[in-house]
């Protein structure tokens, strides 16, 4: 046996291997740089726990060695607010596609940054419905092709930072799976930063979506994300819709403080109750 | 004329309906149903089919907007599988309150958990109650053919309710199978343009999904009674009228060697088709088994049912499902109920069979024949049976 293991397989369970995920795919390394960040922060992997619905994003779940939880179709984000509420010692990080999370989970979404939930979720965008074979989704860039648009998207796009940005996240980044380093540190920046923080990852997919575009295989994706992307911090997140082909403006858009759901509910109970108010978990600051 | 061809069977559905020239598709993938409304979205791009598709967020929103369709008198078709089905659940018991003939093909596959995307019943068991004309196919032909005359059935102003087309998924859905592509002829010959027995129309308008307060609810729900199980009429007419054009002839229960039969079986779905090469097995060996084969489960075809069954003295029933702390097999459970307190009734084996996509072999219905044969002999029901099941 080698002794020189991956740091990053103790984090896996290596027992699943090999994963479902094809050659040149993006999740894995956001698996990665996932890792990287818990491994540079230190935190207490007791104290993580990882959220997905379904799709190949949402396989995450089951290969991490983490408690985690693989959910249903679009409900990673209510899953993860009442395991946020019930125990708000955890670091829920919740890891969607951008179908999950933004068509069939889309309303929990907005409704989990607007009550700014103590949340970390990272949405892993490849612009279609990888796991069932590359249909349209809300994320398809106009005139992009999918199996369920042969002829070119026509519906307009979300922009994910300007979803996030508007339905009141305390922090939005978003970075390509080359950026790798600035990937990290985002995931860093949000470990211990309460409040609902959304990074949005695009990502390559091979097998459903580049093929179709005809835009190559992973490696050529990581040219076009090297070539295109322009590193904007604090860009208005209005300004940073993605065009088929075009340029993807990354960085970190949104960082601001507001209080948490429960923050603002112990608040909010604090005043009405005064000191009858026996915050719930009891013990639990945060 | 009809065309015998190789297609994979979602194919030729899609294509079916694209012959019935439906007006809207709105749809959510989910496997194994996505090949079905990929190929009409490739249809409607290509200009074959002159429809709206919409590609929707969910199978709430699908069926949603099939409602919102149906309602304003276009001719709707959706489909789904599993999870995308349960996620309908709510709006399937508006579109048979609201007589809406939406037709939607279900690729039956399990409900998590733990996931699974293979084949079995447990979605479409529990959508029994909602007031929808229910069907099963055994094969592709069955699945082209009853989703032609779903539109008929369901379009008739004298049933006027939406209508379930199921059959197993990937066993059926992603078979390629050689079957006979109807014609646009032949269909248009059978399906009469959409007369909607009433929609949201401008000139006259109607409100369709008010209030019912309680003195009006129960006379509500008598109605909905009252059509599904008069819709019975019009399903052996129409499925009639089917083989007249077509020369494929379908009934709410087939059977296959089941007249001089000691022990039946009853199975729904594709596995039938395994179960008649065993009942040839087992009838070249001299046993006298048979098969009933219930194709139409709501309504619930009783006279049908009683006249497939003779006086056979033992009866197997088989279920692709399980109804968790309550008699197993909801399927037993309901062929149970119909024959409850009939003379001369047989004893009913409860199997549960293929769950999950676990394979339903020619050698597990010996084993079922066996324990029907002992049945027989010892005039005893043994314990519901978990078929295949590893200790
Ligand atoms: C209620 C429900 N509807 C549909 C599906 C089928 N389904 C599984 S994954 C998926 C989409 C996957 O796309 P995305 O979330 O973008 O993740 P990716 O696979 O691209 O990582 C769909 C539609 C399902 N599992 N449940
Ligand atoms: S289908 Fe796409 S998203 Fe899914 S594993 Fe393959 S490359 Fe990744």
């Amino acid at each position: 046996m080698s002794q020189h293991v991956n740091p990053v397989e103790p984090f896996l369970r290596m027992e699943r291997m090999p994963h479902i995920w094809c050659p040149g795919c993006g999740i894995g390394t956001v698996v990665n740089c996932f890792v990287r960040a818990l491994l540079k922060t230190q935190v207490d992997i007791d104290k993580v726990s990882v959220v997905s619905g379904i799709g190949c994003t949402g396989r995450i779940a089951g290969y991490f060695r983490a408690d985690s939880f693989h959910t249903t179709h679009g409900r990673s984000i209510p899953f993860a607010t009442g395991l946020k509420m019930a125990n708000p010692e955890l670091s829920v990080w919740n890891f969607s596609g951008d179908g999950d999370l933004i068509a069939i989970g889309g309303n929990h979404f907005i409704h989990a940054a607007r009550r700014n939930a103590d949340l970390k979720v990272v949405c892993v965008n490849n612009f279609t419905y990888g796991m069932t074979g590359g249909q349209v989704a809300p994320t398809a860039p106009l005139h992009s092709l999918a199996t369920t648009a042969p002829y070119g998207a026509f519906e307009r796009p979300f922009n994910l930072p300007f979803l996030a940005d508007s339905s009141g996240a305390v922090y939005v980044a978003r970075w390509t799976t080359f950026h790798v380093r600035q990937l990290v540190k985002s995931m860093e920046e949000i470990m211990h930063k309460p409040g609902f923080c959304f990074i949005e990852v695009i990502a390559p997919c091979p097998t459903a979506y580049l093929r179709r575009n005809r835009l190559g295989d992973g490696l050529e994706a990581m040219r076009h994300y090297k070539q295109s992307s322009k590193v904007v911090h604090g860009a208005d997140t209005r300004s940073v819709d993605i065009e088929l082909g075009g340029p993807i403006v990354v960085g970190k858009f949104v960082d601001r403080d507001r209080p948490t759901t429960l923050e603002a509910m112990r608040d909010e109970l604090h005043k009405s109750l005064g000191d009858k108010y026996v915050p719930y978990p009891t013990g639990v600051q945060r | 004329m009809e065309k015998r061809i190789g297609i994979e069977a979602s194919i030729a559905i899609a294509e079916a309906v694209g012959l019935c020239d439906a007006d809207v598709v709105a749809a959510y993938p989910i496997t194994p149903q996505t090949h079905i409304v990929e190929h009409l979205s490739e249809m409607v791009a290509d200009g074959h089919l002159d429809a709206a598709f919409v590609p929707v967020e969910s199978e709430h929103s699908a069926m949603s907007v099939c409602c919102g369709t149906s309602a304003a008198g276009a001719r709707t078709f959706t489909a789904t599988s599993s999870q995308g089905l349960a996620l309908m659940h709510e709006i399937l018991y508006i579109a048979s309150a609201l007589r809406l003939p939406i037709v939607m093909s279900v690729a039956n596959r399990a409900i998590s958990g733990p996931i699974n995307i293979w084949n079995d019943h447990s979605d479409v068991m529990v959508e029994r109650d909602v007031g929808w004309v229910q069907i099963f196919c055994e094969n592709g032909q069955e699945a082209v053919d009853l989703t032609i005359w779903a539109f008929r059935l369901a379009e008739d102003p004298r049933v006027s309710l939406p209508i379930m087309v199921n059959f197993d998924g990937f066993i059926v859905s992603h078979m390629v199978e050689p079957l006979f592509m109807p014609d646009r002829e032949m269909v248009k010959a059978f399906l009469p343009p959409f007369k909607p027995l009433q929609r949201l129309d401008i000139d006259n308008p109607i409100s369709m999904g008010p209030v019912g307060i309680p003195d009006i609810f129960t006379e509500a729900k008598q109605v909905q009674q009252h059509l599904l199980t008069q819709a019975y009429q019009p399903i052996v007419e129409t499925l009639g009228e089917f083989a007249k054009v077509f020369k494929r002839q379908y009934k709410p229960v087939e059977t296959y060697r089941g007249d001089d039969a000691d022990v039946l079986l009853l199975t729904m779905g594709a596995i039938g088709e395994t179960a008649m090469t065993a009942v040839d097995q087992r009838r070249a060996k001299g046993d006298k088994v048979g098969l009933v084969r219930l194709r139409l489960w709501r309504p619930f075809p009783f006279e049908d049912l009683f006249r497939a069954l003779g006086r056979i003295p033992v009866l197997g029933v088989i279920d692709r499902c399980i109804s968790f702390g309550g008699p197993v097999g909801p399927v037993a459970c309901e062929v149970k109920g119909a024959l409850y307190g009939r003379k001369d009734h047989p004893l009913v084996v409860e199997f549960v069979a293929g769950l999950g996509g676990r394979d339903v072999t020619v050698t597990d219905f010996d084993k079922m024949f066996d324990a029907l044969f002992e049945a027989k002999r010892s005039g005893k029901v043994p314990a519901p049976v978990l078929v295949g099941l590893r200790e």
